[in-house]
């Protein structure tokens, strides 16, 4: 299920710590990179290599926001809903993106281009209105500004 | 004016490298502890300075330190943990630390896991944080390239490794004993208070979790020394606060110039707001502040002008915090704001203890009646026994007190603006 290239970079997380469970989280997120998300064999395969019961591995991985269990778009946009993105400007982004993208938070676009999830404080405050995009962060944005920004992404 | 913490920080550059680093100074704290100073004397100069956690609990660093078991009771595996999981919503100091000089932390990290004769170190960092991961991974291999982590350190016989950890999410990853089971790959609920960290933290071993802020303070003050750390704070009247130091301040919301600045403890709120965020931005006015992230409690213009330090937001029923002020306008409804903030409070709940778990969407319900229209005058009096029952003491971590604070106080402040709400049936700001 993992390949030999998951494997090398999870062995190297190993290595941090004394217990391999502890390399979960690093595990989950090395197959998402690759794969976009963690599928049920996926999570299967991580626990059995860590040594954990795919419940308490499912456990672990249902906490986190940023692991997904259910496929994705190419491209996840993260946008921050925060207190200081909201008073400054994310309800009009985020009308502007729900309405180009066609929808809304935790939908994918049909042609599996984007996905569109909330996201709390980026730790932009002071340049927000905020966003991710894959791991790139967009910051004082604007409506008009973000068509622009999606086009980056193919 | 000394900016210690930030002297190296420029904006928009790349940060130092490890030679730009050493060239400034860098790491002279770690020749100096390791050669010239035993565990005790470091953990002594930091307790001297009263460097107190940064992270926004205020707690001294050196007592935490000085609590760790001993070596002799507890030897190999000892633990040091960087709290770099900032996610407190309007907080973006740790990341202007981490980003614009990554070396300073791993300095202070390597100079308090000496002072705790700590053997393994972790940063913890929040997941979102991609150029500060980067950036640290870089200046972590540096490090070891250069002798100051690996084995047997300047030839002290002792080592350290320092490793990062990034996270996948969640806010409550930043509660100290949920970040140990964080760390050690479980479900990040927190732990019972006893036995504390410094006895059994990571994987039962003793542990200290420092915030970054406070982590970057380290070097300067063995460097410099408790006294000089204690100057650096504002003076009045001839007197100085009992809180030392510099501190990352930071703006966001409707100023004009949003930002972080190192600024001497105790300076006042109204300085911070006024002259370096350049006060309300054209066509708003000043309505409130958070003096220290979204689990801080509401500051009106009365209290403009108390000092930024440990005590004094406290004293005025709210808290310092993180540091960082989020401002409020006259045109942002306050209803709406308390709306969004307890909606994430309730969104980071881990659900292990009931009231947080079901009070904060209990809140997030009420508020977002009455702020549809939907309120009744009885729905006030709920989210008052909410605050109560959620306080301090209630709950099995401090997430939902902290969660009370700006209802607490935004029922108290803006008592008219809720009974409009409720009588006219709407949003007046609508």
């Amino acid at each position: 299920m993992l390949s030999e290239e998951e494997r090398e970079a999870i062995a190297q997380e190993l290595e941090h710590y004394r217990d391999p469970r502890a390399a979960c989280v690093e595990a989950m997120k090395i197959v998402q990179h690759r794969r976009g998300w963690v599928s049920d064999d996926a999570l299967a395969a991580i626990a059995e290599l860590l040594r954990m019961s795919v419940h308490e591995l499912e456990g672990v991985a249902t906490y986190y926001n940023l692991i997904f269990r259910r496929p994705v778009g190419r491209h996840v946009i993260l946008l921050c809903d925060s207190v200081v993105c909201w008073m400054v400007g994310y309800p009009a982004v985020r009308e502007h993106l729900t309405e180009r993208l066609g929808i809304d938070f935790g939908e994918t676009t049909a042609d599996g281009r984007f996905t569109l999830l909330p996201m709390p404080c980026l730790g932009s405050c002071d340049r927000a209105p905020a966003m991710l995009v894959d791991r790139d962060l967009h910051r004082d944005l604007a409506p008009e500004r973000i068509d622009a920004i999606l086009e980056r992404y193919s | 004016m000394e900016k210690p913490l930030t002297q190296n920080i420029r904006p928009g550059e790349p940060p130092p490298s490890l030679p730009q680093y050493e060239k400034a100074g860098g790491y002279c704290a770690v020749w100096k502890a390791l050669k010239e100073m035993t565990p005790a004397e470091v953990i002594n100069v930091v307790k001297a300075a009263n460097l107190r956690g940064r992270g926004g609990a205020g707690f001294p660093a050196g007592l935490k330190w000085a609590a760790m078991t001993s070596l002799e009771e507890a030897p190999a595996p000892r633990y040091l943990i960087a709290n770099a999981d900032e996610m407190e919503p309007g907080a973006f100091k740790d990341r202007y630390l981490i980003e614009g000089d990554p070396h300073q932390l791993i300095e202070g990290m390597i100079v308090a896991a000496w002072a705790v004769q700590a053997d393994v170190a972790y940063i913890f960092l929040r997941a979102a944080y991609y150029p500060g991961a980067e950036r640290l991974t870089r200046a972590i291999a540096e490090a070891y390239e250069k002798g100051y982590l690996g084995r047997d350190i300047l030839g002290s016989g002792w080592s350290l490794d320092l490793h990062l950890h990034t996270s996948a999410g969640r806010y409550l990853c930043g509660e100290a004993s949920a970040l140990l089971n964080a760390l050690e790959g479980k479900r990040a609920i927190p732990r019972g208070k006893l036995p504390r960290a410094t006895t059994s933290g990571l994987w039962g071993r003793p542990t200290v979790v420092n915030n970054v802020e406070t982590l970057c303070n380290v070097p300067h003050i063995v460097n410099r020394g408790a006294q000089w750390f204690l100057d650096l704070s504002v003076a009045r009247e001839g007197k100085r606060g009992k809180d030392g130091g510099t501190k990352i301040f930071g703006v966001s919301g409707r100023v004009r110039r949003p930002g972080a600045w190192e600024l001497p403890m105790g300076t006042t709120i109204r300085e911070i707001v006024e002259e370096h965020a350049g006060g309300m931005r054209e066509g708003h006015r000043f309505r409130a502040l958070l003096p220290g992230g979204a689990s801080t409690g509401f500051l009106v213009q009365e209290h403009l002008d108390l000092p930024m330090d440990f005590d004094s937001p406290e004293g005025a029923g709210s808290r310092f915090g993180t540091g960082t002020i989020v401002v409020v306008d006259d045109r942002t409804c306050p209803v709406a704001m308390l709306h969004n903030l307890e909606h994430f409070f309730a969104q980071e709940s881990c659900g292990w203890c009931t009231p947080c778990r079901e009070g904060l969407p209990w809140t997030e319900r009420l508020l977002l009646g009455i702020e549809s229209g939907e309120g009744r005058p009885e729905d006030l009096e709920l989210l008052e026994m909410h605050t109560r029952l959620l306080g301090m003491g209630k709950t099995f971590c401090a997430h939902a007190p902290g969660a009370m604070m700006p209802l607490e106080t935004g029922l108290k402040h803006f008592r008219e603006e809720f009974d409009r709400h409720i009588a006219e049936r709407r949003c007046p700001y609508r």
